[in-house]
């Protein structure tokens, strides 16, 4: 459950930009997060939620927008985009190697944006 | 009103992680990070190492635990200095706790220090603590499909040990298997089959560290 830690982090990223914008309101903050990271969107939701109860960020939602994976075959060097991505089973479309591909896409952890007033 | 922000959500913990690794190199210091789940032999490797090496090299313990100092007491047995962080349930170390643990060491007179951390297969991996390599340990008991099932831990440690190998004869684990998976991921990665109980395996294990250790200082 290192969600906990990541939402804390989160959350003093927010109000670190809130301030800086003059805003007092959050409404909604968009989280991207590639798809082979160790994160689970829900657990992060959880974690947000909590931590936020009883605080003026309260009543924002927290948006998780996934990031799709795209790779550099380590065989060929094309680039492709897996159906199913798993560090193991990732058949390049062009020569068929199945894995140790360069993740190009795919483990991003970031606060996309805010909408506040 | 919109504000765009693109931040990296672990940039407080990146940040003073990279603090801590340019004050390794200025001390000339090995860091290793040792992860793996619960009881996996993570502090008996490091009872074998310290006292096999201490002639060799002056090392040092960050011990994570959620509670007990159990295993700092174990490690400072071997007459290491050895500091103990309780996290209090938390799942995993951060930059921060290591920063606030070397207040209790000199820095001057350490060769390698090793980070323990809690015994957990997913989330220490999200969070550098300025460590050189992440060391994955697994123990032959736990089964041979950890690499597969737990991917990422696999793709960024930069050594695996597979521990408690007298154990071989009476569990259905696969070396080759486990082997091949976690190269899939990581293809450089060496592998040592060890006992910490009958010493198998660590000399691999302790040339792997001089060599590692010569290469930070070179």
């Amino acid at each position: 459950m290192h969600e906990m830690a990541i939402a804390s982090s989160l959350i003093e990223i927010i109000q670190e930009e809130l301030n800086k914008h003059g805003a007092t309101r959050l409404l909604m903050a968009r989280v991207c997060h590639g798809k082979l990271t160790n994160i689970v969107p829900e657990a992060l939701q959880f974690a947000f939620e909590v931590q936020t109860q009883d605080t003026p960020l309260a009543a924002a939602t927290l948006e998780m927008k996934e990031i799709s994976v795209t790779v550099a075959c380590g065989g060929c060097g094309k680039e492709f985009a897996p159906d199913n991505p798993d560090l193991f089973y990732m058949p390049c479309p062009h020569c068929g190697r199945e894995f140790a591909h360069e993740v190009l896409t795919g483990k991003e952890l970031y606060l996309d944006h805010l909408e506040a007033e | 009103m919109e504000i765009p922000v693109i931040r990296n959500i672990l940039e407080a913990n990146d940040k003073m992680a990279d603090q801590l690794r340019e004050l390794f190199t200025r001390h000339r210091i090995l860091v290793l990070n040792l992860i793996s789940s619960p009881g996996a032999g993570k502090t008996s490797l490091l009872e074998r190492t310290l006292s096999d090496l201490k002639n060799e090299f002056t090392m040092a313990v960050i011990e994570g635990d959620c509670q007990t100092s159990n295993d700092a007491r174990r490690v400072a047995a071997t007459g290491a200095k050895a500091v103990q962080i309780n996290t209090d349930g938390g799942c995993h170390l951060n930059s921060s706790m290591i920063m606030a643990a070397l207040e209790n060491f000199n820095l001057e007179e350490i060769d390698i220090l090793f980070v323990e951390n809690v015994g957990n297969l997913v989330c220490p991996v999200e969070f550098d603590c300025g460590e050189d390599f992440k060391i994955a340990l697994l123990s032959v008991p736990e089964g041979d499909d950890k690499p597969e099932k737990y991917p990422v831990l696999f793709e960024k440690s930069s050594a695996m040990v597979l521990n408690k190998s007298d154990l071989l004869p009476y569990v259905d684990f696969d070396v080759e298997r486990a082997t091949r998976f976690a190269t899939h991921l990581n293809k450089d990665m060496p592998v040592f089959l060890t006992s910490c109980r009958t010493g198998e395996g660590l000399e691999g294990w302790y040339n792997w560290l001089r060599d590692a250790l010569n290469q930070k200082r070179n």
